[in-house]
């Protein structure tokens, strides 16, 4: 490879991850396709913090990064598994896996 | 042991935390919890009292690689105010959940969170490092989505999730931008960091990505709708936390993050426009209060008009207002208030509980007749109110009078008439359902017991107290107060 | 101990009123002992604090809320003469209540909250700065307005709104004010001359109008005095004492001091401030009278008396002349005295007759000789009548506008006192010299006496107050004292 080392591969790679990510959580309305654009996300970030841990081909990387991304995917997992049980919950009561679209209490003076 | 208080103030209520999933903790077991959590607060307190603002290294290790927790006036005083909250929340909730429901899903899940939610808020007030507190923070949402869904209706469902929304983006923006920070001074421990010189875009980026991400989770106007379903969809001593107290952790780490880690960073437009969306939420969340026929949905609604004060923190005391004299009284301000609103919004929740746990429903026409009925709670109400409305003799009129005094010093009049404003659009809420208190004839048909009716008002009392008694907790406030100016107002 | 009493003054209506909240409703006797003995505690106080300051001492304790907010409570003679007629006035009205309520229900919520509010006028009298004197002000509308809704019916909550909305803006004005003012001249305390030439006189302009207009409004100022007669429907004990004594003079006496203690005579005067003062209180003064001549009820008639009756004071602050200051300062405690004394009797009209409106008054004179005689003491005090109080206040306050060199004060005086006669002489030529109707055939007899001996009290005193002016412990004596050791022009 000329000229691009693998860290700024991976830290390109994770800023597109995280583009998309962003787009998905934006865009979608079906809470499950938002939650996969958290991860995908979640992954975008983690693999730039892994590349900021780089220092050149000859060294060890630095390992405080990858100390704290297994810390950050712990906690990415644990926050999926409780958002796609409350979405399991809402499916079972009301049918649908969208949020409503309207803003509740912003204008129900009702 | 003393010295190593802070860590079991993290600890303790963890360990209580997983005790109570294994087994339902007995009353008298909550009762020493408390109690221990209470008495380790204390020490911390005194011990920033007697040493000022110190770091404690746990495990041995030293930075960057240890994890140290930092203590200063500021974080003693939240640490205080959470357990004080947290007392009266655990206390108002034993009634609530009481041992037969501990069988249900909802009495069983209500004690393990509330601890969670304690430790992490300590967590949060102690950590020393960017890292600590985005796992700090985390926990927090975690704990909380789980209290806000435990209702587990489709309306608590629904506003778990959008919670959940803005809360994990919030994270995650966080995390880039601490990502940004890492990459650029390889560290992320607050004291290095702050004298690592932040310049260049780099973190500019990190800066904007981490006030955003937090902004999002202290919901923020314009971040703001996922607040009042959320508070007030959870169970009342569970809104009283998650309005008084768990927006409180995001701010906080604001503050670190802008003051100490990075106090010459942000520029006057930055500044400016940070106090713009606090003063737009100061007047759209009192106005949507004022519309609400919800009674919970409308303390709920105050919150995020309550919320704004904090943020005129920034265009008040930030960037090149830091050095200047007002400053000091400005910091103190917002801080003062994020103290006095904690316990007023608690009390008012936990007392628009009882109220509608007697009358049988929701509506701000629970509230008729109530001075006869429930003389108690009725009053706890009305003090609460008094602080949110910033008037004389309450926390929050101090905290108001120190922000106003600074934004007149440093020439932004514009502040002062949305504070002084925000005073109005408060009494145009609180008023509405303290008018119908006085109606004749009441509407509340279960008896609430006078003892459960003293925790409200308890805590309504400590807020008004903050107002009369308030110059030991200002001295307190400024330990260890980032770039001294502590000539302030003197 | 002398460094304590003005806490101690303080503590004597505080305390009772904070127990009173506690109390079950059926310890009724408890609960009067309280009160009256918290009242007579207080009275003593004073009386010795009367002649204490009398021979030139002043009292104060302070203390820090934070640094740069000083609390600070003193005692002047000018405080102490608010402090006075307030003490007396509830040491009557607590009697008059005790009578008027009877077996009434949620009374120790109404005695609580009646207390707080002489405690809060107490502070205003006693604050040594402005800071200090906001606190208590606010106090003061806090809680006032659950003696407002008291009833709970719906016209008490439109009421209580309408008078949260005129003085929750006033005091968001009146905050505003202090704080701009104080972070350009720092803390003002009312001894202290404030360094007002660090201002530039637009902004003392500016300032001084929003310090005016956010205490005109429980002044009643016209223009912001809509609250007032809509807080008519609150009990008669609450009409007498806060409508007339301690809410109305408490914006008075705010505005008398932000003129003389703040500012300085001399200064409203080189910022030719005293002349638009002079003339909005002389705006009220007539509109007050005007209004209160198309009045059909007695209540609202009295309260738009009010309006007019308290802008003497401030007409008197705003003239640049001893002789106006002490009239009106000497109209701070008379007309105390003569308008309390009608809202008791409307009161006992309407207790014992159910006396609403003027022409239901036909004829009472006969049946209820006391209270009538009382009402007609203070209607004739109000009109200027010698050798009432009222008299000696407008004689004064006309004196110092000729020696302001307004003559057109006296223009003024004379229209109100036409006005005055033209709604006070309808009444009394009904209660006297009518034959009696449907109500005054149902009068009940003039009992109990807590009802009766307060209105007959205080009309004599306000009698006395005229007849007695020249003494040195007499309102005018101890006004005079005030002009001539503080202000001095």
């Amino acid at each position: 490879m000329s000229g691009v080392d693998t860290g700024t591969i991976f830290a390109l790679t994770g800023a597109v991850l995280i583009g998309i990510g962003v787009y998905g959580l934006l865009v979608r309305g079906h809470m499950l396709r938002r939650l996969i654009a958290f991860n995908v996300m979640s992954s975008g970030i983690f693999l730039m913090f892994g590349a900021t841990g780089a220092r050149g081909p000859a060294a060890a990387p630095d390992p405080v990064p990858q100390a704290l991304i297994i810390t950050g995917l712990v906690v990415a997992l644990a926050a999926t598994a409780l958002v796609v049980a409350l979405l399991l919950r809402y499916a079972q009561i009301t049918g649908r896996a969208a949020l409503s679209e309207d803003m509740p209490g912003e204008d129900d003076p009702a | 042991m003393i010295a190593m208080a802070p860590v079991f103030c993290i600890i303790v209520p963890l360990a209580a935390a997983f005790a109570s999933v294994v087994r339902p903790l007995p009353r008298p077991l909550v009762g020493l919890a408390i109690l221990v959590v209470l008495g380790l607060t204390g020490m911390t307190v005194a011990e920033v009292w007697q040493q000022g603002a110190h770091r404690i290294p746990v495990g041995g290790w030293q930075a960057p690689l240890g994890i140290a927790l930092v203590v200063d006036g500021l974080s003693g005083a939240l640490l205080a105010t959470t357990a004080l909250v947290m007392t009266a929340v655990l206390l108002a909730a034993l009634p609530e959940f009481a041992d037969r429901d501990r069988e249900t899903r909802k009495g069983w899940a209500f004690w393990p969170l509330a601890f969670l939610v304690w430790a992490a808020l300590n967590a949060a007030f102690l950590s020393g490092d960017l890292f600590n507190i985005y796992v700090s923070l985390e926990f927090l949402t975690l704990a909380t989505l789980a209290l806000v869904s435990l209702e587990e209706t489709a309306e608590a469902l629904e506003a778990a999730m959008r919670y959940a929304l803005f809360a994990l983006f919030g994270s995650l923006a966080y995390l880039l931008g601490v990502v940004l920070l890492y990459a650029a001074h390889g560290t992320l421990d607050i004291a290095l960091l702050s004298q690592a010189d932040l310049q260049g875009t780099n973190s500019i980026v990190a800066a904007a990505l981490i006030t955003t991400g937090l902004a999002a989770k202290t919901a923020l106007f314009p971040f703001h709708a996922w607040l009042p379903p959320a508070h007030a969809g959870a169970p009342a001593p569970a809104s009283a936390m998650l309005s008084g107290l768990v927006p409180k952790a995001p701010f906080f780490v604001l503050i670190r993050f802008w003051f100490d880690v990075a106090p010459d960073l942000p520029g006057e437009a930055a500044l400016q426009f940070i106090g713009t969306l606090g003063a737009a939420a100061i007047v759209y969340g009192s106005v949507l209060a004022m519309r609400q026929t919800q009674l919970k949905r409308l303390v709920a609604y105050s919150t995020v008009a309550q919320l704004g004060y904090l943020f005129l923190i920034f265009p008040l005391a930030g960037g090149d207002g830091l050095s200047q004299v007002w400053s000091a009284g400005a910091w103190t301000g917002a801080t003062f208030h994020a103290v006095s609103h904690a316990l007023a919004k608690a009390a008012m929740f936990l007392a628009a509980g009882l109220v509608v746990h007697a009358a049988g429903h929701d509506r701000v026409s629970a509230m008729n007749g109530l001075t006869q009925s429930m003389p108690m709670t009725a009053f706890a109400f009305g003090l609460a109110s008094v602080t949110i409305m910033g008037l004389p003799p309450s926390g929050g009129f101090v905290a108001k009078y120190l922000l106003l005094t600074a934004a007149f010093s440093s020439g932004q009049f514009i502040w002062a008439a949305v504070i002084v404003a925000g005073g109005v659009l408060a009494a145009g809420y609180v008023f509405r359902p303290l008018s119908r208190t006085f109606f004749h004839g009441h509407v509340q048909t279960v008896a609430v017991p006078r003892r459960q009716q003293a925790v409200p008002l308890t805590l309504a009392a400590l807020a008004l107290l903050l107002g009369i008694v308030s110059s030991a907790p200002y001295a307190f406030l400024q330990t260890g107060r980032p770039i001294a100016a502590e000539e302030g107002l003197e | 101990m002398t460094p304590f009493l003005p806490a101690l003054i303080l503590g004597s209506a505080l305390v009772p009123g904070i127990i009173t909240f506690f109390l079950p409703e059926e310890r009724v006797r408890l609960r009067n002992a309280l009160n009256l003995g918290g009242a007579l505690v207080k009275l003593g106080l004073v009386v010795f604090l009367v002649a204490e300051v009398n021979r030139g001492r002043i009292y104060e304790t302070s203390f820090d809320l934070v640094p740069g907010l000083p609390m600070v409570l003193r005692l002047d003679a000018l405080g102490l003469l608010f402090v006075t007629l307030s003490t007396v006035l509830w040491l009557l009205t607590t009697v008059y209540a005790i009578g008027y309520f009877g077996r009434r229900r949620n009374l120790s919520r109404f005695f609580g909250f009646f207390s707080l509010c002489v405690f809060s006028t107490t502070g205003i009298a006693f604050s040594g700065t402005l800071v200090t004197l906001f606190f208590f002000y606010e106090l003061l509308t806090l809680a006032t307005w659950p003696l407002v809704v008291h009833w709970g019916d719906a016209a008490s909550i439109r009421a209580g709104r309408r008078y949260l909305v005129y003085t929750m803006s006033g005091s968001a004005v009146l905050l505003f004010a202090i704080v701009w003012l104080e972070s350009t001249v720092g803390p003002v305390e009312f001894t202290v001359p404030a360094e007002m030439a660090a201002m530039q006189d637009w902004t003392a302009r500016g300032i001084l109008v929003l310090l005016v207009a956010g205490l005109g409004v429980k002044a009643a100022l016209v223009g912001l005095h809509r609250w007032l007669p809509a807080a008519m429907v609150a009990p008669a004990p609450v009409s007498a004492l806060l409508h007339a004594v301690a809410v109305v003079k408490a914006g008075a006496f705010g505005i008398v001091r932000i003129v003389y203690d703040v500012y300085g005579i001399e200064l409203v005067h080189e910022l030719s401030m005293t002349l638009p003062l002079a003339l909005a209180a002389s705006a009220t003064i007539l509109f007050g009278s005007l209004m209160a001549l198309g009045q059909r009820q007695l209540k609202p008639l009295l309260a738009y008396s009010t309006v007019s009756q308290v802008s003497y004071i401030l007409l008197g602050a705003a003239l640049f002349s001893p002789y106006a200051t002490i009239g009106g300062l000497v109209h701070l405690v008379h007309q105390g005295l003569m308008k309390i004394t009608l809202f008791f009797c409307a009161g006992v009209f309407d207790e014992r007759a159910g006396i609403h409106d003027i022409d239901e008054l036909d004829g009472i004179g006969a049946r209820m000789p006391w209270t009538s005689v009382a009402f007609t003491i203070g209607a004739l005090g109000m009109i200027g009548l010698p050798p009432i109080a009222g008299f000696v206040s407008k004689w004064y306050l006309g004196l110092g506008g000729v020696g302001a060199g307004h003559e057109w004060v006296v223009a003024v005086l004379a229209a109100s006192s036409l006005l005055n006669c033209a709604y006070f002489l309808p009444v009394l030529t009904r209660i006297w010299f009518r034959a009696p109707g449907p109500h005054a055939a149902a009068a009940k007899r003039e009992v109990p006496a807590a009802l009766v001996v307060p209105p007959a009290i205080t009309a004599a005193a306000a009698l006395a107050a005229g007849l007695f002016a020249a003494f040195a412990y007499s309102p005018l004596g101890w006004a005079t004292l005030i002009v001539g050791r503080e202000y001095t022009p």
